[in-house]
């Protein structure tokens, strides 16, 4: 096959691209470009996009015998992800950007220009696994190092976009095989600190970086009574699920601190209450897409059992989940959890598991929660 | 095959057999004893052979590092004497399409060294607007530093009016710089003829080797030093010589210059050649620079609808190595800043590639090319331009 391998600068894209060429394939090295005005240098374990991460990539490259280019996606890449990460907090919302990088940019933008070059495959150093089926079909699975898994951001992937994405590293132990691995390559990286953050907020607070962006307005903090027992410097600037930096002066009837249970853009008010009252059980989401082709229990709205994950490194609950279908015949998901769930958020993504089997997801819309029955209508 | 000699090009054979002899031998040239005398006398006859080659007095002939270094001495060197003779001579006069050797340079001197800089509009061909020159001539001559102006342009190929522009500096005693790196044994060129203070010229782009070039300084030009120590070089430019690369630097100008008259006829007819045929197969390519005052060994063509990397990308499988034309460093591709200057806009110039021809290239060269040109163009313009909304349908996820 004709590949086309992402390279961050990282061990482990440049690892899936030596596994890559050593099976046989044909393979190409791609650097995306993704920010206009890349720094030069990395600064600790922070960020990414660097000439400095360019530079790493190219020499990894040169070590495989690999092409080696950069292409420019810093377009495409603001408008889609950093552009949508703060409209989104700005309307109240919790997106993943990651994901929304693999949606839109690694598995669409850079797939589609891969597939027109005449490449057959986008490789990428995500820990995730690719199984296909005997009819051709493909599915996703979570890898088999659950601690490195990142089956999650890559929950959003079509049918389409699986079969033309290639995971070498699906099947790794662990992340110090995979810098072993490196080392006895002689790829240079093999040391090289991971990134952790989200890649286009270089010193990681994002809290910060986005009050540079949003507007705030100062505004009402209530309580689950609606009386109100504080302000607040903007809506925005809070996260379903915060404690610090609430400032509130007084203590709770109760004594025990106070949490955000939600935050209501178009009021510009926080709610806050105790800790108990985060818990949801049951979820609601739109926009739902299917990692492979969808199971029967899809078509005919019948309930099924499933695992339900709303952050890369949470954990997956029990559930039973369902579709439902509008009028215009456009899907919304069901899912109710066994154990209730704290900290959940509006536009997060909800994955749900079948075993290792990713089905599909959604982007939260609502949450229920039995000790506040208003909060499902409450958006 | 190889159709990238504007980057760099083979050594030539003069050159290599300099290169090795020199390299087997020792001794500095600033030494006065047996060793330090032999290689003094190679570099001093390089110096000959290279200011005979563009047509100079060997006491003009300042061996640098490369290109870049001569455009830097003579840039910032004007500048500082110049100014340092009349304070008020802040301004630089430069063409929008300098090479970023030059570019940069005058940038740097705008941000900490107070220069001011009047970019020269260039023609949609990439000439040098004469008006738009000589209006600020006759606007603030006492003023202006120094006007710098490339020969060829390493992009399109554009060959630039050098007498005319030299002609209405001297006018008003301001000196002119030139970076000749692309023009220099690709189309006659003599720096006493010109009317230049300063030129830069490189080894590596005439057959010569990576690492050596030299800046041709006129007697009377004043130049403050950019690297000081041993005050090697007319004090100009310290720093031991480099026997080696100086030999093979000179024997390479040798070689071209004397072959130059039959070997740019022999080029213009592959580059012709090569434009007839991407013509002939892509009509809606196009040629960008003047169609007959070009240098000899480029063909620069920008293609609607193509991304330049695509294309690149697709030509280097087919095994032909080409360039988008402009510097990118491991950072962002950016449209060219010559395409722009040109009025391009940046949708056309991102589709830019440039195609450049040296003492190695053959018929078979350009014919591979434009056998593979079709299928290239085809693709590339399949996959697109980077900015566009993407055809795949995704989750889309999001409320927005």
């Amino acid at each position: 096959m004709k590949v086309l391998a992402a390279m961050s600068g990282g061990v482990d894209s440049a690892v899936a691209a030596a596994r890559a060429v050593e099976a046989g394939h044909d393979v190409v090295g791609v650097h995306l470009a993704l920010s206009r005005m890349p720094g030069t240098l990395r600064t600790g374990s922070r960020g990414c996009c660097t000439i400095e991460d360019s530079r790493d990539a190219w020499r990894a490259c040169d070590i495989l015998g690999i092409p080696y280019y950069v292409w420019d996606f810093s377009e495409r890449f603001k408008e889609d992800v950093v552009d949508d990460f703060i409209a989104e907090y700005a309307a109240g919302r919790t997106p993943n950007p990651c994901m929304r990088c693999n949606e839109r940019i690694k598995f669409a933008a850079l797939l589609e220009k891969a597939l027109a070059l005449g490449f057959d495959a986008v490789c990428t150093g995500h820990y995730a696994k690719v199984i296909e089926n005997a009819d051709g079909s493909r599915e996703l699975h979570r890898a088999a190092d659950w601690a490195k898994d990142q089956s999650y951001v890559l929950g959003v992937l079509t049918h389409e976009q699986l079969k033309h994405s290639m995971f070498p590293l699906a099947e790794t132990p662990s992340k110090a095989e995979v810098r072993a691995e490196a080392e006895r390559r002689g790829l240079s990286v093999a040391n090289k600190p991971d990134s952790h953050d989200i890649c286009f907020i270089p010193d990681g607070d994002t809290r910060g970086w986005l009050e540079e962006r949003i507007e705030l307005t100062e505004g009402d903090i209530v309580d689950v009574d609606g009386e109100t027992i504080g302000t607040h410097p903007g809506a925005n600037a809070f996260t379903v699920g915060q404690r610090k930096g609430l400032k509130l002066g007084r203590p709770a009837p109760d004594g025990k601190p106070r949490f955000v249970l939600e935050i209501r853009p178009k009021e510009n008010t926080v709610v806050v209450g105790p800790e108990r009252m985060l818990a949801v059980d049951q979820l609601r989401g739109i926009k739902v897409s299917w990692a492979g082709l969808p199971i029967p229990a899809v078509e005919t709205g019948e309930e099924f059992d499933c695992m339900a994950q709303v952050r890369a490194h949470g954990d997956p609950v029990d559930a039973r989940a369902q579709v439902e279908y509008d009028d215009d015949g456009r899907q919304s998901l069901v899912v109710r959890l066994v154990e209730p769930m704290r900290g959940v958020a509006p536009g997060q993504t909800v994955v749900i598991y079948q075993g290792t089997r990713v089905l599909g997801q959604a982007t939260l819309d609502s949450a229920r929660s039995l000790e506040r029955p208003d909060l499902a209508v409450a958006r | 095959m190889y159709l990238d000699h504007a980057a760099t090009t083979p050594l030539s054979a003069p050159a290599l057999a300099a290169l090795t002899t020199e390299l087997s031998r020792s001794g500095n040239p600033s030494s006065l004893h047996g060793s330090g005398r032999r290689a003094r006398r190679v570099v001093e006859d390089a110096r000959e052979t290279l200011a005979r080659a563009a047509g100079a007095h060997p006491s003009e002939v300042i061996f640098t590092s490369g290109g870049t270094e001569a455009d830097n001495l003579a840039v910032k060197g004007l500048y500082w004497a110049r100014r340092a003779a009349d304070p008020r001579r802040m301004r630089i006069l430069c063409s929008a399409i300098e090479h970023p050797a030059v570019q940069d340079t005058v940038e740097w001197l705008e941000r900490h060294e107070g220069a001011q800089v009047t970019w020269l509009s260039v023609t949609a061909e990439g000439i040098v607007r004469l008006d738009a020159l000589e209006q600020e001539l006759d606007d603030s001559a006492d003023e202006i530093a120094l006007i710098t102006v490339m020969w060829a342009n390493n992009e399109v190929g554009a060959l630039q009016p050098m007498s005319s522009i030299t002609a209405a500096a001297a006018a008003h005693g301001i000196p002119v710089h030139s970076d000749a790196v692309q023009a220099f044994g690709s189309v006659p060129v003599s720096f006493a003829e010109s009317g230049l203070a300063t030129m830069a010229v490189s080894g590596h782009k005439i057959g010569g080797p990576v690492g050596v070039g030299a800046l041709l300084v006129g007697r009377a030009v004043k130049l403050t030093p950019v690297q000081h120590g041993g005050g090697q070089e007319r004090d100009i430019r310290s720093g031991t010589l480099d026997t080696a690369g100086i030999a093979a630097f000179a024997a390479a100008a040798d070689d071209v210059v004397t072959n130059l008259p039959e070997e740019s006829v022999r080029i213009a007819s592959l580059r012709d050649r090569l434009i007839a045929g991407v013509e002939r197969e892509i009509p809606e390519a196009v040629l960008r620079g003047p169609r007959t005052e070009r240098l000899p060994g480029n063909a620069h063509f920008t293609f609607p609808g193509c991304e330049g990397d695509s294309l690149l990308f697709l030509l280097d499988v087919a095994g032909v190595e080409s360039s988008t034309g402009s510097a990118c460093t491991a950072g962002v591709p950016r449209p060219s800043h010559v395409l722009l200057a040109m009025g391009l806009s940046e949708t056309e110039a991102r589709g830019a590639q440039r195609f450049s021809l040296g003492h190695t290239s053959t018929t078979q060269d350009v014919d591979a090319l434009v056998a593979a040109v079709p299928e290239a163009y085809e693709r590339a313009r399949k996959a697109g331009m980077s900015g566009h909304a993407s055809s795949i349908r995704t989750a889309g996820t999001g409320f927005n």
